[in-house]
């Protein structure tokens, strides 16, 4: 490649009005782009014409945009999750192909500038749109049932931080098509990432989607918080919760207390870049490596709160369809309340390459062996609620079984990573890359399949299909050890993440068995997707009561789909697997209901989401005009909105009977 | 079916048997041996665990299925031994104690920064990070090479290294492992090669446009060929001043090797520095008017020399930014005297380099 590069970046210009916006930065001579636009803008046309066919903009803003009903984010976080996974997964493809080719001085088909955009957005996405988003929605939804409760604490916070999530992904997804994004790696380390090496607005897309999101995880943060330390049924202690409840819990202390350093982190970045503070750079005494310990001090606790609700949910699932509460319950708290402590004080392993010295990096390489035990406590506990049990092989079980094989060889690998001269070998590598997906995709992808199959039934009446779910699991399943145990011999051949284009021949034979896995797995992908169509068009034949798996918890004692106020009265708990005590007491509803009341839907959150969104915009592009309009527009809005008196309305008890009765006939 | 199955079993056993360098676990040093070791001992000693559990985990819902005859064995309330949990927690515990221990010496004996225990004389390297390429000094030999490492076999390799504008890892996998190398800082690592052979390096921290073309070949050689090597590189080289690096430093993609006879002296001190270009503060002396108070109002007027980031802006594609406005915060006609005379003790007892005046 010749040093006198074929491409530029368009120039640094400024225009009072769009700021530095011009056409040059729409990427109309780049194929692969305008393809996608294409394919996008023909997708969202013919859903626009649909829905004003079929007279659905008026349901879709009164029951899903303005709605506060907890469930229905839920529903709506997993619908962004899934949206956002097929965009990360398409860059995941894209970068295993241009691999598989670009061998032995072939080039592939991405340029370095090309390249480095996926594989930045491909991790920015697949983290804080993707995992964020589902381990988000499934607590949203299941877990106010599971501690019997009508909704969160602060239900219109919730519809806020789901629409600020949002408001980061369009930003996100505009970069494609306007400007660039970042080509830093998902961490974005200075300096790489500051105002000299990062030009052009794709760092500032990272920056400003992150940011605004991350607003909405913090407040949704403490909103799960609330509700779970203030809105538990009557009775409820906390050691009578379930387990996804109690680990719905730690993750969201974590965020609370994390997500601030990544705004903080972020913050100094961002004005570094802005009005030129020396926090991160070269110049002035700025250091680099401050930033990399305070974005791993928050980037070592997501990597839990993104696991931790998924141990809850194996957890529900294992006791479910073993038939047997789930084994050593307070040692499975006690896991994971240490594993919540312990996340804070290990971020140093992922950079023992900086240098520190030897009493550092075995101190951090240590503290991370220890969080080993709990974690392995918690898999002993699962196989040990099988043991004696009465096994159902259900397709969430399945993946149940498929997540503790996989995630214990993750598990091992990691610890191998968490010995500092071992690291030091491997750092980097794409060893290293195969350890965290096998950790990610073996623990939070394989349990939100396991999640999805799980409450489906709870949240839409009826089963998901089993033969599409099953080929699902097991082209996921076979296609992650294709795609990903050839990277663990990459990684002990040397062979370094991120690259673009290699000399060694001999390592192409292992990226072709990649993309091989990484075909199956897209396999696995639209399996479910058809699954999800097919159950949907036999909804009627895979109609299922309110309690389909025998399950022990309160969410099952709701109907199916669960009825706006979520439970006719107050239920008394008196321990843990209340709704198993209660199917064994023949428990039934008193029939004597009184009003309920209930929260009214808002479209504020939605508004101000918006108005975030231009914010960022501007920001992006330096319209400044622009910022201060929509930012001011965002604080006035919020507090006119604190003015808005009608917030709430009282379902008739009478409604409540009809409803409860109609349960009763099915 | 059968046959494309054999057909693709038969590659995948033919690449992993040939060609392929397993350079993590088939080093030709003795710091990569360690870690190989430490490797292999530790996947054994976890692997006392995992077996059992990925065992049990597919066992255990087979044997205990909902279907099977006799049913006898379900106990629906069980959910509570204390000497099963005695087991799930001592078991980890016990493999984790061991494991810990080891990791303490282990990383205590493998320090990067450690010096080798061996008897033979260490050759020093002084190992720069460019816009995407590695330079290499031999402060001893006076002499420093592009993309291209020659060590003589069995002397430990001492190596400093340094950054010129973003971070990067000096990486070697057959001699061991890697560290960062950092702008304004210095990092240390010591290997060794005890084979004579050809061996890949590369920088294995992404740092941009030119990232994937950022490799080196490390040339292990006997003593006879590496002065041999040095005599080659002191023939064939340029001149390695201030100007020529500076000429260096600017970002290109895949560079080819080449060779300098001589190089400036403290050179490296002083890219480590930022101050290689005149008119800019090195970074010691930055620390050292930092210690006396800072610079107070004054020392506004000084900024620019302390700047250096935004003359090696890039764009996109890895191209320098130049820009007029860039030169006009050029400080090389700045009085040194009024920076030195901000420093009260004597500046060159604690500064090894100060940036000389024309």
């Amino acid at each position: 490649m010749a040093t006198e590069a074929l491409h530029q970046s368009p120039p640094e210009t400024w225009t009072p009005l769009f700021g530095r916006l011009t056409w040059d930065w729409i990427p109309y001579h780049e194929p692969i782009l305008v393809g996608t636009f294409a394919a996008v803008a023909l997708g969202g046309l013919a859903v626009l014409i649909l829905m004003t066919y079929f007279r659905l903009w008026g349901p879709f803003w009164r029951d899903w945009v303005t709605t506060i009903d907890h469930k229905k984010i839920g529903i709506m976080y997993m619908a962004l999750g899934f949206i956002m996974f097929v965009r990360g997964f398409a860059d995941a493809i894209m970068m295993r192909a241009q691999q598989a080719m670009a061998a032995g001085g072939a080039e592939g088909y991405l340029p370095p500038h090309h390249f480095d955009q996926v594989f930045t957005a491909h991790g920015v996405i697949m983290i804080f749109f993707v995992a964020m988003a589902f381990i988000t929605g499934i607590m949203n939804y299941v877990m106010p049932l599971q501690i019997g409760a009508r909704d969160v604490a602060f239900p219109f916070l919730n519809n806020f931080s789901f629409w600020m999530t949002v408001a980061g992904a369009i930003l996100v997804n505009l970069s494609l098509f306007v400007g660039e994004f970042a080509r830093v790696g998902w961490l974005a380390f200075p300096p790489l990432s500051g105002a000299s090496f990062s030009t052009g607005p794709g760092m500032d897309y990272y920056l400003w989607s992150l940011q605004i999101a991350g607003i909405g995880t913090t407040l949704s943060g403490i909103n799960m918080v609330a509700t779970i330390l203030k809105m538990r049924a009557p009775g409820m202690r906390l050691f009578d919760m379930p387990i996804f409840a109690w680990t719905t819990l730690c993750t969201n202390f974590l965020i609370v207390a994390a997500f601030p350093v990544l705004t903080a982190t972020l913050t100094m970045l961002t004005l570094d870049r802005y009005i030129g503070t020396h926090f991160f750079t070269n110049d002035m005494g700025g250091n680099a490596m401050m930033y990399v310990n305070l974005i791993w001090i928050w980037g070592h606790p997501e990597v839990y709160i993104l696991i931790l609700p998924i141990f809850g949910v194996f957890s529900e699932i294992v006791a479910t369809f073993s038939g047997k509460p789930i084994f050593g319950y307070k040692t499975m708290v006690w896991a994971t309340a240490c594993i919540m402590v312990l996340s804070f004080v290990v971020w140093l392993h992922h950079f023992f390459t900086m240098g520190s010295g030897a009493n550092v990096n075995a101190f951090f390489g240590i503290t991370t062996m220890i969080i080993a035990v709990p974690t392995g406590v918690k898999v002993f506990n699962w196989i040990f609620t099988m043991y004696k049990g009465s096994v159902r092989l259900e397709t969430p079980m399945l993946w149940t079984i498929g997540f503790i094989v996989t995630f214990t060889i993750g598990g091992m690998t990691g610890v191998l990573l968490a010995v500092p001269p071992v690291d030091f070998q491997l750092h980097n590598t794409l060893f290293l890359i195969a350890h965290f997906h096998n950790v990610i995709i073996g623990g939070v992808v394989f349990g939100v399949y396991a999640a999805v199959s799980y409450w489906w039934p709870k949240a839409f009446g009826f089963k998901l299909d089993d033969t599409w779910m099953r080929r699902s699991f097991w082209l996921w399943f076979v296609g992650f050890y294709f795609a990903f145990m050839p990277l663990y011999a990459l990684g002990l051949m040397g062979v370094t993440r991120r690259m673009n284009a290699y000399m060694d021949t001999a390592w192409q034979i292992y990226f072709i068995v990649a993309v091989f896995g990484a075909v199956l797995i897209l396999g696995g992908i639209a399996c479910g997707f058809i699954g999800g169509f097919v159950s949907v068009k036999n909804r009627k034949a895979l109609a299922c009561g309110p309690d389909p798996w025998n399950a022990r918890t309160l969410d099952w004692a709701t109907q199916s789909p669960v009825a706006p106020y979520n439970f006719p009265e107050d239920v008394q708990v008196t321990g843990r697997d209340m709704f198993w005590k209660m199917k064994q007491d023949g428990f039934k509803w008193s029939g004597h209901y009184h009003d309920i009341h209930m929260p009214k839907s808002t479209s504020s959150g939605f508004v101000l989401a918006v108005m975030a969104t231009i914010f960022g915009f501007a920001m992006i592009w330096y319209i400044w005009w622009l910022a201060i309009v929509s930012f001011l527009g965002c604080v006035a809005y919020g507090i006119a909105h604190t003015f808005n008196y009608d917030r709430d309305f009282y379902i008739p008890a009478k409604d409540v009977e009809a409803t409860e009765a109609k349960d009763a006939l099915a | 079916m059968k046959t494309l199955l054999q057909t693709v079993l038969l590659a995948v056993a033919a690449a992993t048997l040939s060609g392929c360098k397993y350079d993590v676990l088939l080093p030709a040093g003795w710091v990569g041996a360690q870690q190989r070791d430490l490797l292999v001992i530790s996947t054994l000693l976890m692997l006392v665990v995992i077996v059992p559990v990925i065992f049990m985990a597919v066992y255990f819902p087979l044997k205990y299925s909902a279907d099977r005859e006799d049913k006898s064995d379900y106990e629906p309330e069980f959910s509570h031994s204390n000497k099963l949990e005695a087991i799930v927690w001592g078991g980890p515990i016990v493999i984790i104690v061991i494991l810990g221990w080891l990791t303490w010496e282990y990383t205590h004996k493998l320090d990067p920064y450690r010096p080798l225990d061996v008897a033979a004389e260490p050759v020093e390297v002084e190992a720069v990070s460019l816009d995407w390429k590695w330079l290499f000094i031999y402060p001893e030999y006076g002499v420093a090479s592009v993309n291209e490492l020659a060590v003589p076999e069995g002397r430990p390799i001492n190596l400093r290294l340094t950054s010129s504008t973003v971070m990067n890892t000096f990486s070697v996998p057959a001699l061991g492992g890697m560290i960062y190398s950092m702008t304004g800082m210095e990092t240390k690592l010591h290997l060794i090669a005890d084979e004579t052979g050809t061996f890949a390096g590369r920088s294995a921290h992404y740092s941009g446009p030119g990232f994937s073309w950022m490799t080196f070949d490390t040339l292990s050689m006997e003593q006879g060929d590496f002065d041999a090597w040095v005599g080659k590189v002191r023939a064939e080289g340029g001149d390695l001043s201030r100007q020529s690096y500076l000429e260096l430093e600017k970002p290109t993609i895949d560079e080819p090797v080449h060779y300098y006879a001589s190089v400036a002296d403290g050179l490296f001190d002083r890219i480590r520095g930022m101050c290689v270009e005149d008119g800019k503060a090195c970074i010691d002396q930055m620390m050292m008017i930092d210690e006396q108070g800072g610079g107070g109002l004054d020392g506004i007027a000084l900024e620019p020399l302390f700047e250096y980031d935004h003359q090696r802006a890039i764009d996109g594609f890895g191209n320098l930014i130049s820009s007029d406005d860039l030169s006009a915060r050029n400080m090389s006609d700045v009085d040194d005297a009024y920076l030195l005379a901000m420093l009260v003790s004597d500046p060159d007892a604690l500064c090894r380099t100060t940036p000389e005046q024309n």
